[in-house]
Formats: C-alpha cells, sequence, structure tokens
C-alpha cells in the first residue's frame, strides 16, 4: 500500500501521465499516431538522444551542463567516417572504441578546463560547442563523408528488418541505459556524482573527491555523445560537418529537463529521463503528423522546454514551502 | 592495568597550547590554553565574537591556527581540514547541519567513510541496516530511506550525532545545538549527550543558555575578546559569576552621550508578531533619541527591523511613523514615509560592490538623481563629494569602486547613501561591526549629531559598551521576546546581559 502510494506520488508519473494523455489526444486526432509504423519512427528517433540524455543526465544531477555535446556528436562521427574512407578494411566494428573514445577525450577536455579554471561549464561548454564544430570543418575540408564509405554492416544496425524485432541501435541504447542506471544507483562514483550536485559546498568537507567525479561525467557524456556519433552515420549513413549534431544538445537537454531532471543538481533519475526522451520523440513524431510545419516546430520544442521548468520549479518551490512550514524555522 | 594505560588515564584527550587565530590583521583568538578530558562535557562561552567559536573550528580543522599547538592523547597533531579532523575522531555538529539533501538518511551517515573501488557496489541493504541500528542505538525514529530534505533541524542534529558514531568519534562539538530545538528536543538531546559522555566521548557544548550549561556541563571555559578568561568547575560557579566573567572590560572612556532635547514620538511599533521569529514586540522612539536594541545574535532583533521597514513584513500588528500607521509591505513604502536602515551585512546587503562610491552613495535616490531616466552627473558628483567631506570618508576617488575603501570607510558611504533620504527614524543594525577603533569613535559622533539634529534612532548592537555610552534607552530582545526597557540611569552590562540570556526551556 505504501509502495504505491510512493509510486504514484514520484515525479515519473507525471510525465508518463503526460506521455499517455499526449498520445490519447494525437490517436484520436489522427489515429495513424498509434499505428505500428508511426511507432516505429518513434523508436528511431529516440536512440541518439537517448544515449546522449544518459550523459546528460550525470553531468546536470553534478550541476553542471555540457553544450558541447552537439559537436562532440559530429567531431566524433566525422573522425570515424574519416577513418573509414581513409581505411576502407579496417573492422567497422572498431569505429565502436574510436568514436566513444574520442567523445571521452573532448568530454574530459570540458571537465578539465572547468575544474582547473574554475569556470562554470556553460561558458566552457559554450566555447567547445564552437571549437569542436570548427575543428570538425578543419578535418574533413568542409566536405560530407557520402553513404559509399560507411561500412555496410555497420549501416544494417540501424535497419529495420523485419526479421529482427528491435534493430541494434535500439538494443544499443537499451544497453546504456541499464548501465546508466547501475552506475546512478548502485556504484560509489554515481552516488557521488548525486551528492557532489546536492551541496558543491559539502563535499569536499566530506572527502568527496570533487574533481574525478567532475571529470568522470564530463567524460561518460562526451563518450557517449562519441557513441551517439557512430549510430548517427549508421542511422544517416553520411556525416555532414555542418549537419551532424548540429542542435543536437537543445534536444537532448530539453528531453533531460523534462524528465525532471534539476537544473540546480541532485535530482534525477534514469526512468524519469527516459520517458522525458520518450515524451520529445512522441512530440516530433506527431507534429508532422499533424500536419504543423517544420517552420513551427522549434517553437513547440521550446514550449514543452518551459512547461517542463516551470513544473520543476513549482514541485521544488512546494517542497521549501513543507519544509519551512513544517516547523517554525528562523532565518 | 599497567602503567602506561594508567598514565594515558590522565592524559586530556587534547591539550591546547598558546592557540592563536588571527583573520587579515585581525586578532581573534590569543594564546589559549585548554584541556579536553576524556568522558566530560565541556562548555564553551562567551559573548559574540568572544572567539569560542573560532576555537571550536581549529579543533574541527575548519581553521587552522596561527600559532599554538594541539596534542591529541599527548601526540602532537595538526588537523589541517575537517576530513583530518574526522579520521581523528573530531567531528563538529554546525547548527544547521550541512548535509546532502537530495540523498537518503542512511547515505548521509556513510558518506565520506566508504573505502573501495569508485565503481565498487554501493551495498544498499547492508547501509540501510547499518544506518537503522545507529538510529536504534540513539533511540531516535528517522526512517533512514527517505531523503535528508525535509527532516526537521532537530533529527538533522541526530543523523550529524549518528554519524559521529559511525566514524567513532572521540570528540564531538556541538555548535549552539539548542537554538533551533524545542524543548522536547533539548531534552532529547541532552539525554543522548549525557550517553555519549559515559561511554567515555567528549562533548564541546557551545551555548548562550546558562541554564543549560548548568544543567549538562561538567566544566566550563569562558572566552572574552579572543582570551580565555577561566576554566572552571560548573559545580564552583554561579550563573552572576559567569556573566561578570563574560562581560568584565572596561567601559570606554571615549564615548560621551551629546545632550539631546526629546521630541515627539517619530517610529512607534505596536504589538508587532511573526510567528516563529518574534513575539507582541511594542515600542517607541522618540525625536532626537537613541533608543539601544540589545540582545544576542539570533534574538530577532535583525528580524524586527527588516520588519518595520518591509524587507519581510510581520503577520500581525502595527508601525506608525510620524502619527501615519501604514502597512508597510516594501522597502520603497519606508522609505517614502521617511525611515531608513542600515542593514548588517554590510557586504550582501549593503554595497554594490563593483560600483563606484558616488553611485553607491546616490543609489536610494534614484528620482532626484534621475528626474526623466537620465542621470544627472553634476548633481550626483555634488551630492556624493558633500557626503564624502561631511562623514569624512577617505578614498581615492569618487569614481573608485566602494569594495576598495576599508570596512569602515564603506559603512560611512552606506549611512551617507541614507542619509541623502533625509530620514525622520534611522534604524542602525550593528553599524560598528569589523571597524577600527578610531573609525568607531568617529562613529558615535556622527550617531550623536544626527540625533541632535531631531532624528530618531535606533539602534542595534550587541556590543554593551556602546549601547550604555550612546543610547538614551536600552531595550532588550531574547529569543524573539522584548524582555528588558531600560532607562539610561539603570542601565548595567550585568542589567542588559541578564535580559538578554533565555530562560532554560527544558524542565529541571
Amino acid at each position: 500500500m505504501n509502495a504505491l502510494r510512493s509510486l504514484l506520488l514520484r515525479r515519473e508519473m507525471g510525465i508518463l501521465v503526460a506521455i499517455i494523455v499526449f498520445c490519447i489526444i494525437v490517436g484520436i486526432i489522427k489515429p495513424r499516431f498509434l499505428a505500428v509504423d508511426n511507432l516505429r519512427v518513434i523508436m528511431m528517433f529516440v536512440p541518439l538522444i537517448m544515449i546522449a540524455a544518459m550523459g546528460q543526465m550525470l553531468v546536470l544531477i553534478a550541476r553542471h551542463v555540457d553544450l558541447s555535446v552537439g559537436s562532440t556528436l559530429g567531431f566524433a562521427a566525422m573522425m570515424t567516417a574519416l577513418m573509414f574512407k581513409l581505411q576502407p578494411d579496417i573492422p567497422f566494428y572498431l569505429g565502436f572504441p574510436v568514436a566513444i573514445g574520442i567523445g571521452a577525450i573532448l568530454g574530459f577536455i570540458n571537465g578539465l578546463t572547468v575544474i582547473v579554471f574554475r569556470l562554470p561549464a556553460i561558458i566552457v561548454t559554450l566555447g567547445t560547442l564552437y571549437l569542436y564544430r570548427g575543428l570538425t570543418f578543419i578535418a574533413s575540408g568542409a566536405k560530407q563523408i557520402d553513404r559509399q564509405y560507411i561500412p555496410g554492416p555497420l549501416k544494417a544496425m540501424s535497419a529495420n528488418a523485419p526479421n529482427y524485432w528491435l534493430p541494434w541501435i535500439v538494443i544499443i541504447a537499451l544497453a546504456v541505459v541499464l548501465l546508466t542506471y547501475w552506475f546512478a544507483n548502485h556504484s560509489r562514483l554515481g552516488r557521488q556524482v548525486y551528492a557532489l550536485g546536492s551541496n558543491p559546498v559539502a563535499a569536499p568537507l566530506r572527502g568527496i573527491p570533487v574533481t574525478a567525479v567532475t571529470l568522470t561525467v564530463f567524460s561518460i557524456s562526451g563518450g557517449l555523445a562519441g557513441l551517439a556519433g557512430i549510430l548517427y552515420a549508421s542511422r544517416w549513413g553520411f556525416v555532414n560537418p555542418s549537419n551532424t549534431g548540429w542542435g543536437f544538445e537543445f534536444q537532448v537537454i530539453a528531453a533531460v529537463v523534462i524528465g525532471g531532471v534539476s537544473i540546480n543538481g541532485g535530482v534525477g533519475s534514469v526512468l524519469g529521463v527516459v520517458l522525458g526522451v520518450v515524451l520529445l520523440g512522441c512530440v516530433s513524431a506527431a507534429l508532422p503528423l499533424l500536419g504543423i510545419p517544420g517552420t513551427v516546430q522549434s517553437a513547440i520544442y521550446g514550449l514543452v522546454i518551459i512547461v517542463a521548468l516551470v513544473i520543476d520549479q513549482t514541485v521544488r518551490d512546494r517542497g521549501i514551502k513543507a519544509l519551512t512550514t513544517a516547523r517554525g524555522v528562523r532565518t | 592495568m599497567t602503567d602506561a594505560t594508567a598514565a594515558s588515564r590522565d592524559t586530556p584527550l587534547i591539550a591546547a597550547r598558546g592557540i592563536s587565530k588571527s583573520f587579515a590583521s585581525i586578532e581573534v583568538l590569543r594564546d589559549v590554553d585548554l584541556d579536553l578530558k576524556r568522558g566530560e562535557i565541556h562548555a564553551l562561552l562567551g559573548e559574540n565574537g568572544a572567539g569560542k567559536s573560532t576555537f571550536a573550528k581549529i579543533l574541527a580543522g575548519v581553521h587552522r591556527p596561527t600559532r599554538g599547538t594541539l596534542a591529541l592523547n599527548g601526540t602532537p597533531v595538526e588537523i589541517p581540514n575537517p576530513i583530518a579532523a574526522q579520521k581523528l575522531g573530531i567531528t563538529l555538529i554546525h547548527q544547521e547541519p550541512i548535509s546532502f539533501p537530495d540523498l537518503s538518511v542512511a547515505e548521509n551517515l556513510v558518506l565520506g567513510r566508504t573505502v573501495g573501488s569508485p565503481l565498487g557496489r554501493v551495498p544498499w541493504a547492508q547501509m540501510t541496516r547499518e544506518a537503522r541500528q545507529l538510529m536504534d542505538l540513539l533511540g531516535v525514529k528517522i526512517d533512514v530511506t527517505r531523503p535528508m530534505r525535509g527532516l526537521s533541524i532537530a533529527d538533522q542534529q541526530m543523523v550529524e550525532i549518528a554519524r559521529a558514531l559511525a566514524s567513532d568519534s572521540r570528540l564531538i562539538i556541538m555548535d549552539e545545538p539548542t537554538a533551533p530545538l524545542t524543548p522536547k528536543e533539548v531534552e532529547t538531546l541532552f539525554v543522548i549527550a549525557r550517553r555519549l559522555r559515559d561511554e567515555g566521548r567528549t562533548i564541546v557544548f557551545i551555548s548562550h543558555r546558562l541554564e543549560e550549561v548548568q544543567q549538562l556541563c561538567d566544566r566550563v571555559t569562558i572566552f572574552r575578546d579572543g582570551n580565555k578568561v577561566a576554566t572552571e568547575e560548573i559545580a564552583n560557579l554561579t550563573n552572576a559569576d559567569i556573566i561578570r566573567q563574560m562581560i568584565g572590560r572596561p567601559l570606554r572612556e571615549y564615548m560621551k552621550k551629546q545632550g539631546t532635547t526629546i521630541g515627539d514620538v517619530a517610529l512607534k511599533v505596536d504589538k508587532l508578531t511573526l510567528p516563529g521569529v518574534f513575539n507582541d514586540i511594542s515600542f517607541e522612539v522618540r525625536k532626537g533619541e537613541i533608543v539601544g536594541l540589545g540582545g544576542l545574535v539570533g534574538a530577532g532583533r535583525t528580524d524586527v527591523a527588516r520588519a518595520i521597514f518591509g524587507v519581510a513584513p510581520a503577520a500581525s500588528g502595527t508601525v506608525t511613523i510620524n502619527g501615519k500607521a501604514e502597512l508597510i509591505t516594501q522597502p520603497s513604502q519606508a522609505i517614502a514615509l521617511g525611515l531608513a536602515f542600515v542593514p548588517e551585512d554590510r557586504a550582501t546587503a549593503g554595497i554594490f560592490r563593483t560600483l563606484s562610491v558616488e553611485e553607491n552613495i546616490t543609489a536610494a535616490i534614484p528620482k532626484q538623481i534621475a528626474p526623466n531616466g537620465i542621470i544627472r552627473r553634476t548633481l550626483e558628483k555634488t551630492l556624493a563629494s558633500d557626503s564624502v567631506r561631511k562623514l569624512r570618508i577617505r578614498l581615492a576617488s569618487l569614481r573608485q569602486p566602494i569594495g576598495e575603501l576599508s570596512g569602515g570607510n564603506q559603512q560611512k558611504a552606506i549611512l551617507a547613501r541614507w542619509l541623502l533620504t533625509n530620514p525622520s527614524v534611522l534604524i542602525l543594525d550593528e553599524p560598528t561591526r569589523g571597524i577600527d577603533i578610531g573609525v568607531k569613535a568617529e562613529f558615535y559622533d556622527m550617531i550623536g549629531e544626527l540625533a541632535a539634529g531631531g532624528r530618531a534612532i535606533l539602534l542595534i548592537s550587541s556590543e554593551l559598551p556602546e549601547l550604555l555610552a550612546l543610547c538614551d534607552r536600552v531595550l532588550v530582545m531574547s529569543e524573539g521576546r522584548l524582555t528588558a526597557n531600560i532607562a539610561r540611569a539603570d542601565a548595567t552590562q550585568e542589567s542588559i546581559m541578564s535580559a538578554a540570556v533565555p530562560r532554560a526551556r527544558v524542565a529541571a
């Protein structure tokens, strides 16, 4: 009974209800929204954002932010694609460690800059957003890597083959979600991420290795953006220096924030972020179906983010009020 | 039992020798020698700023002493940071405990003590079990799986005590733990403190409540102006003895109250109440009168001032200014009625650090300086330089950022700002805190002149000599209530202090 109550009171319930209500409404207007074909559209939209969102979630819980994930994705995807173009004989699976490694290094650089120069992460990663994008242009000579250079088996991982129940990129995303869940809830380092974001002043006083935790979350975020990068090449079959990953950071951060991760740190769950990504996936699949022109879609995204933040703030305020009225707290 | 252990029985747990501490050039602790025995509850007493908290923080590794040595069980030790203190078995429990509000109680208990690889598994089940055992040991009912956020302060303190036990602390320092607690919670805390003492642990108890100290502690050490005055068995001291030792310093001669004529009531406060903060506060301040508001930090004096000024309005009661009773809910209203408030915390509530002295001085009169929204530079400059001359503010240039001035001169600039609004009632909250003696004397002269000019002044101060020398009357607050209204002729350090010290809330 108590367990059921606490389940219903969980923050994630709100998002789940929002997803269901949204799907029912859109389903009534356009029944095709609930057709299997459309569910597949959503399923293919979700994995890349889901993977990067897991990293972004950890960064936000630690009370930082990573704006550079889109550019990191682009750079890692471009370097991996260049490798395949220059060395066509390399087995396709070696692309994974390369992409993840490059992404992790870029993330590590973000974290190191935040730590060494004591700069806010929003400034550092705004800088590297442009820096990493610029490096992508330089490395590629501003030229797109076309379909023929992307290994066939890599492209097949995104194939919607009827004899497979789930495409590989969906399975990889699920694996990342499960690993992140384990890391966040059951590893020491994961709990220290929550502690750091919950009270950064107290963290060093309680022996939390602030530098190690910060470097870890940024490296994970970068590494997962790198993974999303090679999967981008798999999903779309090309890598373009200006398009690939452009604006991706906003979708990722939007999904994470909608998923109930507090931008003030310390709060957030994998389940919430998964639901946040799914909600964003539903919204983006519904907009074209409802005949809403592409030009308006960004505005709708923006509205969804703001509504989510308003809810986040309201919940937080109510919590604090309950805390202070519980007993006469002196100022 | 061998001779060695018998000898170590008598070795104090902590032996501090010649401990001194300076911040910038101000010495806040001077050559303190102090022994803490095993299995005692030792009170540290003193006025605000006497050095007791600084000493406690040195033991806990928050501050490092400028000079002096510490020995633990006879062995010299360095305590460079709080983690080192914890490893040595020393835990400081802050009045408002430091915690990780989003983590569970059990996690807060073990945090910082876990060993092993970073990717090691968190033993949730074992952690929860151990946390429950600790709570049972303390006899408190707290669900260890719930988050810290939302726990009462008393419960948060219990979690901190449990944490000290989990790391097997031998010295537990409690910095004014009872201030935010209800009587019942205080009782529970005392039961636990005594039990910990009986187990052979040492407790350092910092409190302003003498009755509590009498009831709980074995020995007391009294601090005054950064010096240790005495360490005594509590049985040998009465409250009157303690108060005398806490305040026994000579009155400073240079403070002379100027004779002024006292006129009509300028500020009248009637039954002002903000539940949980202050209750039923009524008083008057007349033109030309300086009324002191004394009491200990946390007695609610600043809260009353903030309520009068509309920063954090009271829940009920009225404020009448020059005969006009109005509900003041915003500072701008208070300013329009002729009220000015120089806040205590100049760094956060007073100055605009990066703006120039000139802009800071004219900040409260935007309409006068910029009638059409455009700043009249010449007027701004004239007003500012007049103020600088009148108040003898020492600076390099009017365009200098105010943050570069000394504390005393910053304070003068803030006073200048409020004087430009031509207030009839001036509330000064600890105006001389952190200011050099020389500038202090100038301030006292200025306050006297302002009163002589017909302004009503409410002076909040924790410095008894200041209240005695300047004020026509002294009001005293304790725990949110007015406990005394003492005429100048009857005001002494003892009469103010005994009204300021809270009554014990624990039934004996």
